[in-house]
C-alpha cells in the first residue's frame, strides 16, 4: 500500500511510502481526498518517513492538498521527509504553505 | 569524448514507465559507485524528463521514449531523453520554474528547475508536431585509489 490512513483525534495521518511519481500518486491522491472529505480534519499530515523517492509529482500532490485543507479551514504538515526529498521543497518554496516538520521516530521500544 | 559505456533503453511512453526508466539507470549506475545523493539526483532528473514525455509529449497520442545513458571519461554521466511527441512551441517559458500547461492535474511547473538543480547541465531541443529531446551531463565525484 503506498499510503495508509490514521485519525488522530482531528488530524489526518497520511503514512506515505515506496516511490511517489507521477503513476502512483493517482491512488494515493483519490486515498487522501476521500478520507479528508468524509473526516474534514483540521490537520493533514503528510508522512514522507518511508518514502524512498520522490519527484516534482510529489511538490503537485502536497501543493493539491494545501488547496483543500486550505478550503475546509484546515492545515497541512510534512513530516519526516528524508534528505533527498527535503531538497526538492527546498527547491519549491511550499513551506509557505505547509508546515515541515521533523519529528523523532517512535520506536517499539519507546511506545 | 570516449565513451566507457552506454546503454539506449526504449520503452512506451506510459506513466507506469517511469519507475522502469529509474531502475534502467539505477541499475546502470552501479558500475560507477555513486553516492546516495548523486544516484538520487540523477533519477530524480530522469524522472522528470520521462515524466514529462508522458504527461506533455504523449499527451495526445502514444510513442515511445529513447532514454540513452553513457559513462564518458572522467567519471561523467551523459543522458538524454527522447521522444517523437507534440513538442514544445515555447522552450524558454517551458523551463521557467513554476510554469505548467497542467496545473488542474496538479504538475508542479517545477520538472525542468528540478532537472537543472540536480545535474551539472541540461539542454533541450524540441520541434513541435517533432517532439523533444533533453541532454543532461553530471560528474560524479572522483573516486580514491582503491588497494585493488
Amino acid at each position: 500500500m503506498p499510503v495508509t490512513l490514521e485519525t488522530q483525534n482531528s488530524q489526518l495521518i497520511a503514512l506515505l511510502s515506496g516511490e511517489l511519481d507521477h503513476h502512483s500518486i493517482r491512488t494515493i491522491r483519490e486515498d487522501i481526498d476521500t478520507a479528508v472529505s468524509e473526516q474534514q480534519p483540521s490537520t493533514l499530515i503528510l508522512d514522507f518517513h518511508n518514502v524512498t523517492f520522490m519527484d516534482s509529482s510529489g511538490i503537485g500532490l502536497i501543493l493539491g492538498r494545501c488547496k483543500i485543507m486550505g478550503g475546509i479551514g484546515g492545515t497541512t504538515t510534512v513530516r519526516n521527509p528524508p534528505p533527498h526529498i527535503k531538497r526538492i521543497l527546498r527547491l519549491s518554496g511550499i513551506e509557505r504553505l505547509a508546515r515541515i516538520e521533523m519529528k523523532p521516530i517512535e520506536t517499539e521500544e519507546s511506545q | 569524448m570516449k565513451t566507457l559505456n552506454a546503454i539506449r533503453f526504449i520503452f512506451p511512453g506510459i506513466s507506469l514507465n517511469e519507475h522502469t526508466a529509474r531502475a534502467v539507470v539505477s541499475a546502470f549506475l552501479v558500475q560507477t559507485d555513486p553516492t546516495v545523493e548523486e544516484l538520487a539526483d540523477i533519477r530524480t532528473a530522469v524522472s522528470e524528463a520521462v515524466t514529462n514525455a508522458v504527461v506533455h509529449g504523449y499527451r495526445h497520442n502514444d510513442g515511445d521514449v529513447e532514454l540513452c545513458i553513457k559513462l564518458l571519461a572522467d567519471r561523467e554521466i551523459y543522458i538524454r531523453i527522447k521522444d517523437k511527441g507534440c513538442g514544445i512551441s515555447d522552450i524558454e517559458k517551458a523551463m521557467e520554474p513554476l510554469y505548467t500547461t497542467a496545473p488542474h492535474e496538479e504538475r508542479s511547473g517545477l520538472g525542468f528547475a528540478v532537472m537543472q538543480s540536480f545535474m551539472d547541465s541540461v539542454r533541450v531541443r524540441s520541434k513541435p508536431g517533432e517532439g523533444t529531446t533533453v541532454t543532461m551531463r553530471k560528474k560524479l565525484r572522483s573516486i580514491p585509489c582503491r588497494s585493488n
